[in-house]
């Protein structure tokens, strides 16, 4: 498949369509057939329309030693749903699902609350909270490569029983904490910049590292592409699959750290509901199937910002804020359109037969 | 044979086409009343498609049908059994999670009150399987019988009071013996109730036991038909594997002395029950130890045992001399095997990644997930395999599904290279692939055979075999039945083989 990714050499598995054209192809044309182009361009027209709709969109400013601004905003409430869409992305290219994100990043936010009540150091807390997260992946991972539950189904489990283990953690109450340390991840800033942003920013290049600089994420592709093709290859895909689900584990409990941290309590009813939509919609919108076999990092946290965007100019503009669904909606439909590879190359030649 | 009667099914003159193929040529075929006729063949003979055009899966390009001495069209499969035909194919066409009584009533439920009235299903169902005598309680899903009931159930399902012709389609495929003798008493009494019967199988012993008549076909013409009785096996091997009319290619001298060196790999009684017949094998540094049978005798199932793919229940391994036991893949591979699987598409490539990911794949497994193989080495072992086998590639970075047959299969060749594999197990590895590319392959594998590579090599083309081997296996219905070796390697020593016994 031609589906292509960031600009990243290794990343970028963009490939020209089976019609391969002239190798004097128009770089417009050449442009066009590549699905990212598509992810970015609707970016862009969104962000057209809010530049249209609303001048002061793009106005960014500095106050009180941070930086303020739509496209700030979008980044900063974009980031937890790019977080978990991130474990998202990897496990979707195994072929597999993880619904149970959201009530991970409730867990986690009840794992947080308590310790931090128990005045440990912040940073064993982190360790701590973020290991309760990786448990939830390996629960998943156990469930789905040992016991070889559907994904689905596996992971449906927790999303039911976890906000239940969260209340339990939270003895059935809404706990509430101060602490200036996550106060500080999660709001704060760092050099003007919005911290969470530098979280993303750090967390995303780490996942990078840890799949494109092992074997992982080639074993993670190889059984989500052809799970019999890997097995006689001699992958162990009890491995890549446990690791993708772990993994996904980890990312929803960065997230939820920073939920928690910015609710400045445990809301196990509540965090994080209904995230593990808007992260698998990420993951469509970055251009990763659900038959699994490709992950794409980066477009993903694009596909991330496309709906954060989407929920923020409908804020900024004069519509009534009801009316985010249905342009999310709408615009999602738009989006996978335009990713469809049919549509790309009937688009492709027509460029090219314009030209010649 | 004196036939006064008319026979129940007639053929003349059956021709079909598909774009590119031609399946059926001029096939004159007939099967008289309470008469068991075996359909014996390779692939690709026109089996399916013959069964197709007499069950109106298929239309039929020219010839005519008589039933019963009267022409008939049968127009599909729905209309099949208002002429008394019933069909159970290979692929059995039932659902498991259904109930049995769900299964048999698929598509004339009884009703009553304009709805569905299970009481009148039940006791319809009852009845059909009474007719195999069959006693089993029909409101269990159909997936919880054994396979050689839900096979019977098939036929039961299938065949219809007035049933004149029933066809059969591999049924013996995947039953052990007492479920084979089990099927076929039933047929013996469906016999005797004047229903025709035509059986195609790949088990030879199996149409001894019970054909009364064979028919051959072969690329899609009839080579003949005769009786069981007058048709010795060696005949019947020798009709169904016919001789390939492309130039031959010469022969290597068999390495006699690499006879007495010690093996890599021995096996000793390996085997797996319902699956393949124990067996040994011997694979030595510098050979080319062949696999030859027909189809369905074992060869696939052969090579996946040794490569751990499919799990032994019984047997031992020494692998230079130490007991080893494989039990997977990767442990295979860890070992230095390597394994070309026959279904490229399905088993050997990941058709999303590129070339060169498919390639060091192997290699990758070996150092372990956390040891990475650097990009620039990895383009290097794949620019190398590129250039070794010549794989037509614009660039390493072409995801391998948008290759041909042929440079698909020596991007899974340039894995094992790759990884540097000791031994090499090939499953079919000419089939589908251009002539050029073909005789590329068959270079490769003396070349590498002379490196020292330990190569085993199983194919459907006795001529293949006979090129490249040193030492032929042969196989038939699941079993090892003999072993040529050296000069005595030639084509009618191996159907001489498979025929006898």
């Amino acid at each position: 498949m031609d589906r292509a990714t960031s600009q990243r050499p290794e990343m970028d598995r963009a490939a020209k369509p089976q019609t391969t054209a002239p190798a004097k192809a128009s770089w417009l044309g050449e442009l066009v057939s590549r699905s990212w182009f598509w992810a970015f361009a609707a970016l862009g027209l969104i962000l057209l329309v809010d530049a249209v709709v609303s001048p002061e969109f793009f106005s960014i400013r500095i106050m009180q030693g941070r930086l303020y601004g739509s496209p700030i905003d979008v980044l900063y409430h974009g980031t937890p749903v790019a977080l978990v869409g991130l474990g998202m992305a990897v496990v979707i290219g195994t072929k597999g699902i993880d619904l149970s994100v959201g009530a991970v990043v409730a867990i986690v936010g009840a794992v947080m609350t308590n310790l931090i009540h128990r005045d440990l150091s912040p940073f064993t807390v982190t360790v701590l909270t973020l290991g309760a997260g990786m448990l939830c992946g390996l629960w998943n991972g156990f469930l789905v490569a040992i016991l070889d539950i559907q994904p689905i189904i596996a992971t449906l489990i927790l999303m039911v029983a976890g906000r239940g283990v969260a209340l339990l953690i939270d003895a059935g109450l809404i706990v509430t904490f101060r602490n200036e340390f996550f106060s500080a991840i999660s709001t704060g800033q760092i050099f003007t910049v919005p911290s969470r942003i530098l979280v993303l920013a750090g967390a995303a290049t780490l996942l990078w590292l840890f799949l494109r600089r092992t074997a992982l994420g080639l074993y993670i592709e190889s059984v989500g592409g052809n799970a019999s093709a890997a097995d006689l290859a001699g992958i162990n895909a009890r491995f890549a699959k446990i690791g993708a689900y772990v993994l996904s584990g980890l990312y929803s409990g960065v997230a939820g750290l920073l939920i928690c941290a910015d609710l400045r309590m445990s809301d196990p009813n509540n965090a994080g509901l209904f995230i593990e939509l808007d992260a698998i919609l990420a993951v469509v919108i970055g251009g990763g199937s659900l038959a699994g076999g490709r992950f794409y990092l980066g477009m993903t946290v694009v596909g991330a910002m496309i709906i954060q965007c989407l929920t923020t100019s409908i804020l900024v503009s004069p519509l009534p804020f009801q009316f985010t669904w249905f342009v999310k909606g709408a615009a999602v439909i738009v989006v996978l359109l335009l990713q469809s590879r049919r549509l790309r190359e009937t688009i492709y030649t027509a460029f090219r037969g314009r030209r010649a | 044979m004196t036939e006064p009667s008319t026979p129940r099914v007639e053929l003349k003159g059956i021709s079909k086409s598909f774009p590119g193929v031609r399946a059926l040529d001029a096939v004159d075929f007939r099967v008289e009343p309470g008469e068991i006729h075996a359909l014996l063949g390779e692939n690709g003979a026109g089996k399916s498609t013959l069964i197709k055009v007499v069950t109106g899966a298929v239309r039929r390009d020219a010839g005519t049908m008589l039933l019963d001495g009267t022409p008939v069209e049968v127009n599909s499969p729905a209309d099949a059994p208002k002429f008394g035909i019933s069909a159970v194919y290979q692929e059995v066409n039932l659902i498991p999670t259904l109930s049995v009584v769900k299964n048999l009533t698929l598509e004339r439920q009884p009703m009553r009150h304009r709805l569905i009235s299970w009481k009148r299903a039940n006791k319809r169902a009852r009845e059909r399987l009474a007719r195999l005598k069959l006693d089993i309680d029909v409101e269990r899903p159909l997936g919880w019988y054994p396979v050689a009931i839900q096979q019977l159930i098939a036929i039961a399902r299938a065949l219809e009071d007035d049933s004149r012709l029933l066809v059969l389609d591999e049924p013996t495929a995947s039953l052990d013996a007492r479920e084979v003798e089990l099927l076929f008493s039933i047929l013996r009494e469906l016999k005797a109730r004047g229903i025709a019967i035509i059986f195609i199988t790949h088990f030879i012993d199996q149409v001894y036991q019970i054909a009364d008549r064979i028919t051959v076909l072969r690329n899609g013409r009839l080579v003949g038909t005769a009786p069981t009785a007058e048709l010795p096996r060696i005949k019947l091997v020798a009709m169904m594997l016919g001789r390939e009319l492309e130039a031959v290619e010469t022969r290597k001298p068999a390495k006699e002395t690499v006879e007495t060196s010690e093996p890599i790999l021995a096996v000793e009684g390996m085997g797996r029950r319902r699956y393949m017949g124990t067996f040994d094998l011997k694979l030595r540094a510098g050979e080319v130890v062949g696999l030859a049978g027909l189809l369905g005798s074992g060869r696939t199932e052969t090579c996946k045992l040794v490569f751990g793919a499919a799990h032994a229940d019984s047997g031992h391994v020494r692998f230079e001399g130490k007991p080893i036991r494989i039990r997977s893949p990767r442990q295979a591979i860890r070992l230095g095997i390597g394994f070309c699987p026959e279904d490229r598409k399905a088993e050997g490539l990941i058709s999303e990644l590129t070339v060169r990911e498919n390639i060091v794949l192997a290699l990758q497994v070996k150092r372990g997930w956390w040891n990475r193989l650097p990009f620039e080495e990895q383009e290097r072992a794949a620019q190398e395999m590129i250039k070794l086998l010549a794989i037509a590639t614009p660039d390493a970075d072409k995801p391998v599904g948008q290759l041909s047959g042929g440079n698909q299969q020596k991007v899974i060749l340039g894995r094992w290279l790759a990884s540097q594999s000791r031994i090499l197990i090939l499953d079919e590895p000419t089939r589908g692939i251009d002539v050029g590319a073909h005789a590329e392959v068959i270079a490769l594998i003396r070349r590498l055979s002379g490196e020292g590579m330990a190569l085993l090599v199983a194919s459907s083309e006795l001529d293949e075999i006979v090129t490249v081997s040193d030492r032929v296996e042969v196989l038939r219905d699941r079993h090892k039945v003999g072993e040529i070796a050296g000069a005595d390697i030639t084509r009618d020593n191996i159907i001489h083989t498979i025929a006898a016994g």
